[in-house]
């Protein structure tokens, strides 16, 4: 049935991935280079190529996720195959270096990279940790249902509403018009909104409704109860919005950094060749 | 001085016009005389915008004028358009109120009191013209009406539409949109009409957009109020209009004092004539509905054909260079269609009940097949669902996969396929040719037209298919002298969806065989019912206490729409005893059935997943799409990559659909056995493929029976989408949609004119890979799972 990509094809990119960053390993201790290890040793060589092909493979990722409907791949292969060689390229990478690091372009892209991998990182654990966190914070419900109910919980304060005073009356048009769900970025990471209009007016409408009597106190009492529903799942879309933005916001760092990586890997390569 | 004709045509509707049209394109003389202001007041008085279909499909129109399908507005005018320009003689505001003389001097008497003479008559009147009436007193109230022309001529109306049948639905339908509306049914059940206006009024009527009166008639009608007789008593409804759709029945009366016999009582019952439309008054024809060809090309050809015969030409059907191509490979110089029908008659018992006309019909939607010795008919596994009758040689049916010697003949006159058609499930066994032979291959829907339409058909497939089932789905090599016993006393029963079957401690009372749908079988875990398995057709249930000689010691359920052989205790035991096989398989699937109800005793979610797939329909689908939630990130990939590769538009939603335990059933198709979609589909463009797509083919029509029928939600009607730009212009100036973009584009450039087709999965029948949603998904959440998985939804449960 159902299966995550880490353990897609039971792990069959883990074992490719370890192989690879095992023999470079060993490759990597038992060379003697002249000198300190570094790139331009024979294995230093071989350790870039097979860095560059890596990451000119992983950035193909994003095109191929886009070419729908061709070949007969899955989609998964890629992914999984995506997550284990990104890992490997980190340390391979590594190797290439051979922990020689300055202020210069070689070790801006190598510094591009683990910004990349490491974002990588990032979503994965997003990916592994979220969806779970989003399905049980939803329920049952589909996000559509959730829209849906919070506007026919507004419409249903503003009836109950026009039994009572202008004061409560303007404080839930005020809830049903002004509050915001998501905004910034920060407010959607943080999954809160300390000002919620709504909140604030549950407050003040169960402070004002304390002095209610007869129907009044019916009316407030029933105006408080859908009020409180309300609140509680604006919350809940609101952690929605929240494991929904850590789920893509990685991607702004991810997508970027690999742009400007190919960039400066581009120049590296040149700069290596030219000043030999 | 009066006037002299050779041929008087009596009504303008399709057959009478098209007649007229005829005889003008050949210069005979002619009247054409009809009752109205206007050609054909059937179709006249068809609701405004109604879409006219053209069935049957495959028959070929023969007229001098044009049809096809279109609007009720499109039509009218290209006939009064062509009326005129073949000069077709038309007297209209003529009504006839007698016809006396023999042929060749007619005497037709009109109301105005003007005599025309004749020579032939051809009598095209319909049964439109005599709608039955409410006939109760106080009907002749003038807001009493039998049609209606255009509903939005109404507004803030209390109406009461009385009938139950699609013209009273679809009026109703239309009406309550901007008034009150209330239906009278006859009946306790709307069971007349289509299934697509069934489902439009019952949802309408669950809605209160609609409120029924079932099982009441009315009783007296004063103006402004109309009381009925209802199972409780009287009600009474005040009403500014009643709209009586009561159907028609033959103009009796009349047709009878022009000399023309009818066959029997019965007043739905139409005259009899001969095979020139001749009736038993000799000169007077009879065509149209009143013939018995309420279809308005059959109509039309009749009308052609009519004056053709009145001529003395003796023209063959119109369907006859059809069937000429379809059996073309076994017409020689010795035989010709008529004699190959008649041949087909004599060596296929199963049409013989049919008339001359149907088995036509039936045969111009079948294709011949001549395989050669060995041939393959069909694989064990394959998806098709049409079925085979021998005409000539035979076949052998492997029952036995690994032992392919291990074979039943079936010989000239016998039919294969019905399993397949009965369960809408994978064929159950590989089928060759034997010797050089003829079969006719019918299609699904025309088979199961037949079905219900021919009493004998049906009654020589149940009894046929009852052993070839219990073969099938038993033990293949039980013997006839086996089986006897078991059949004698076996029943066909049916069960709705949520209909128990039996109950935990019941006692034992035989064994049940699914032949269509499925069931559930559940138990009471903890004073809760709890479902421990699901049973698809092919399988039986209720063995265990018959072996075990205990009670039920589970409920059964029927899941869908469902069809089970039982079949009597005392006498399957006897046959287990006639065969080694059969009891060995039935003892072994009671032991897998006991390890299963005892793991999902300690799993009760498992249970409640399969509960919640079976009510998502998991129970009728061949292939159904499941996202794991705890995996889903909510790419919308596979959305995009739906769209992408289905013209931009997406068949499924993702979002949308319900959840449970993390376990997503979107809006997608489920490629059900017996698709709803395709049960109502008026230009037959829906279809299934040989591995079991249900898809939609370019013939749609756009008139939402589908998108109605299908009870998941998982059609929809859409506009062609744009035409994809290029890459380059895409990303320079914006043109079109671009990569993944169609879902936005589409909704900010919607164009509620364009005119809409059909669209559902198709399962990536075309593409080399599979359903592109299920390859697009990243993360594996998304997966398509088939009946053969079935079994093991409960592993569902137990991933996490």
């Amino acid at each position: 049935m159902h299966s995550s990509l880490l353990v897609f094809k039971n792990f069959l990119y883990l074992k490719i991935s370890t192989v690879l960053v095992s023999i470079c390993i060993i490759a990597y201790v038992i060379h003697e280079p002249l000198g300190k290890p570094n790139g331009g040793t024979w294995l230093g060589y071989t350790l870039g190529i097979i860095s560059l092909l890596l990451i000119i493979w992983l950035a193909w990722y994003g095109i191929r996720k886009r070419s729908y409907g061709s070949g007969k791949l899955v989609l998964e292969d890629w992914a999984s195959a995506h997550v284990y060689l990104g890992i490997a390229l980190l340390i391979i990478a590594t190797l290439h270096s051979g922990f020689q690091f300055g202020l210069n372009i070689h070790t801006l892209a190598y510094i591009f990279m683990i910004i990349v991998v490491s974002s990588g990182l990032f979503g994965l654990y997003a990916y592994m940790r979220y969806p779970k966190l989003r399905t049980i914070n939803r329920g049952e419900a589909s996000v559509g249902d959730v829209w849906e109910l919070v506007a026919s919980m507004s419409s249903e304060c503003l009836v109950i509403a026009q039994d009572l005073n202008d004061e409560v009356y303007s404080l839930v048009e005020e809830s049903d018009k002004k509050t915001i769900l998501g905004g910034s970025l920060l407010r959607q990471l943080s999954g809160v909104d300390k000002n919620c209009i709504s909140t604030r007016a549950l407050e003040k409408i169960s402070k004002l409704a304390e002095n209610f009597t007869g129907d009044e106190a019916d009316s407030a009492r029933k105006l408080v109860t859908v009020m409180a529903r309300k609140v509680e799942l604006l919350n809940r879309i609101r952690k929605d919005i929240k494991y929904k933005a850590w789920l893509d916001v990685w991607l702004y760092v991810h997508i970027p950094f690999t742009v400007a990586l190919i960039v400066a890997l581009v120049i590296h390569i040149l700069v290596v060749f030219l000043y030999w | 001085m009066a006037e002299n004709y050779k041929i008087a045509i009596i009504g303008s509707g399709p057959c009478g016009m098209s007649a007229g049209g005829r005889a003008a394109e050949l210069g005979v003389s002619h009247i054409v005389i009809e009752k109205a202001d206007h050609l054909s007041d059937t179709i006249f008085k068809f609701q405004k915008g109604k879409h006219v279909m053209a069935t049957p499909d495959v028959l070929p129109l023969r007229s001098s004028m044009d049809f096809s399908i279109g609007i009720r507005e499109d039509i009218l005018e290209k006939w009064n358009q062509q009326t005129k320009d073949l000069g077709v003689n038309i007297r209209f505001n003529s009504e006839v109120t007698e016809i006396k003389g023999e042929q060749g001097k007619f005497t037709i008497q009109l109301k105005s009191g003007e005599e025309i003479y004749a020579e032939y008559i051809v009598l095209g009147i319909g049964l439109q013209g005599n709608l039955r009436k409410v006939g109760v007193p106080g009907s002749d109230w003038d807001k009493v009406q039998y049609q209606l022309d255009d509903p939005d001529e109404y507004e803030a109306e209390n109406i009461v539409v009385i009938g139950a049948g699609d013209a009273a639905i679809e009026n109703a339908v239309a009406l309550s949109k901007n008034n009150n509306v209330f239906i009278v049914n006859r009946r306790g059940e709307f069971a007349r009409a289509k299934d697509g206006n069934i489902k439009l009024i019952e949802k309408a009527i669950d809605d209160n957009q609609i409120i029924c009166f079932y099982n009441s008639n009315p009783k007296f009608i004063e103006p402004g109020k109309l009381t009925l007789e209802t199972s409780d008593g009287e009600a009474e409804v005040k009403c500014d209009r009643i709209i009586a759709r009561l159907g028609a029945i033959p103009p009796r009366k009349f047709v009878e004092s022009c000399g023309i016999e009818f066959p029997n009582k019965d007043p739905a019952s139409l005259p009899e004539l001969s095979p020139i439309y001749e009736s038993n008054k000799k000169g007077i024809f009879i065509v149209g509905a009143l013939a018995g060809f309420p279809l308005i090309k059959q109509s039309m050809n009749q009308g052609y054909e009519v004056i053709e015969f009145i001529q003395g030409n003796k023209i063959k059907p119109a369907d006859e260079p059809l069937l000429e191509e379809k059996f073309n490979s076994i017409l020689t110089e010795g035989n010709n269609i008529d004699s190959l029908i008649s041949y087909i008659r004599k060596q296929v018992p199963i049409l013989s009940g049919l008339t001359g006309l149907q088995l036509r019909e039936f045969l111009l939607d079948s294709t011949i097949h001549v395989p050669n010795e060995d041939d393959i008919i069909f694989k064990r596994n394959d998806y098709t669902n049409s079925f085979y009758m021998i005409v000539d040689g035979g076949v052998k049916i492997i029952i036995d996969e690994n032992n392919t010697d291990n074979t039943v003949s079936l010989s000239s006159g016998e039919f294969f396929g019905e399993i397949g058609l009965i369960a809408g499930r994978r064929r159950s066994a590989t089928i060759f040719a034997s010797q050089q032979s003829i079969l006719i291959e019918s299609p699904r829907r025309t088979m199961i037209k037949l079905i219900n339409s021919v009493d004998s058909v049906q009654k020589t497939m149940n009894e046929v298919a009852l052993v070839r089932q219990l073969r099938t789905y038993l033990s293949p090599n039980l013997t006839n002298e086996a089986l006897a016993p078991v059949l004698e006393t076996a029943e066909i029963k049916n069960y709705k969806p949520g209909q128990i079957l039996f109950t935990e401690g019941d006692d034992e009372d035989g064994v049940y065989l699914i032949r269509k749908g499925s069931v559930t079988v559940s138990r009471k875990i903890g004073g809760r019912e709890i479902v421990i398995a699901y049973v698809p057709a092919g399988h039986y249930v209720g063995e265990m206490a018959l072996l075990n000689n205990q009670k039920r010691n589970a409920t059964i359920k029927a899941a869908i729409n469902t069809e089970v052989i039982w079949m009597d205790g005392e006498r399957f035991r006897g046959l287990l005893d006639t065969s080694d096989e059969l009891r060995a398989d039935v003892e072994k699937k009671l032991l897998s059935r006991l390890v299963e109800g005892e793991s999902m005793h300690n799993r009760p979610d498992a249970g409640n997943i399969i509960e919640f797939l079976v009510a998502q329909g998991v129970g009728e689908a061949t292939d159904i799409l499941l996202i794991d939630e705890n995996l889903c990130v909510g790419c919308n990939n596979c959305e995009k990559a739906c769209a992408e590769t289905h013209d931009g538009i997406s068949r499924l939603n993702r979002e949308a659909g319900p959840t449970y335990n993390a376990v997503h059933v979107p809006t997608s198709c489920r490629h059900c056995e017996h698709p709803h979609c395709m049960s109502d589909c008026p230009a037959d463009s829906i279809h299934r493929s040989v591995n079991g797509e249900v898809f939609i083919d370019d013939k749609c029509i756009g008139c939402g029976n589908c998108e109605r029928n299908c009870p998941y939600g998982v059609i929809h009607m859409a506009a062609e989408a744009p035409k994809k730009p290029g890459l380059l212009s895409w990303l320079l100036f914006g043109s079109g949609p671009g990569p993944g973009e169609n879902k936005q584009w589409n909704k900010d450039h919607s164009n509620e004119g364009a005119r809409k087709k059909a669209v559902k999965c198709d399962m990536c029948k075309d593409l080399d890979g599979g359903a592109s949603c299920v390859r697009a998904c990243p993360t594996g959440a998304a997966i398509r799972v088939s009946p053969e998985n079935f079994f093991s939804l409960s592993e569902l449960a137990g991933r996490n």
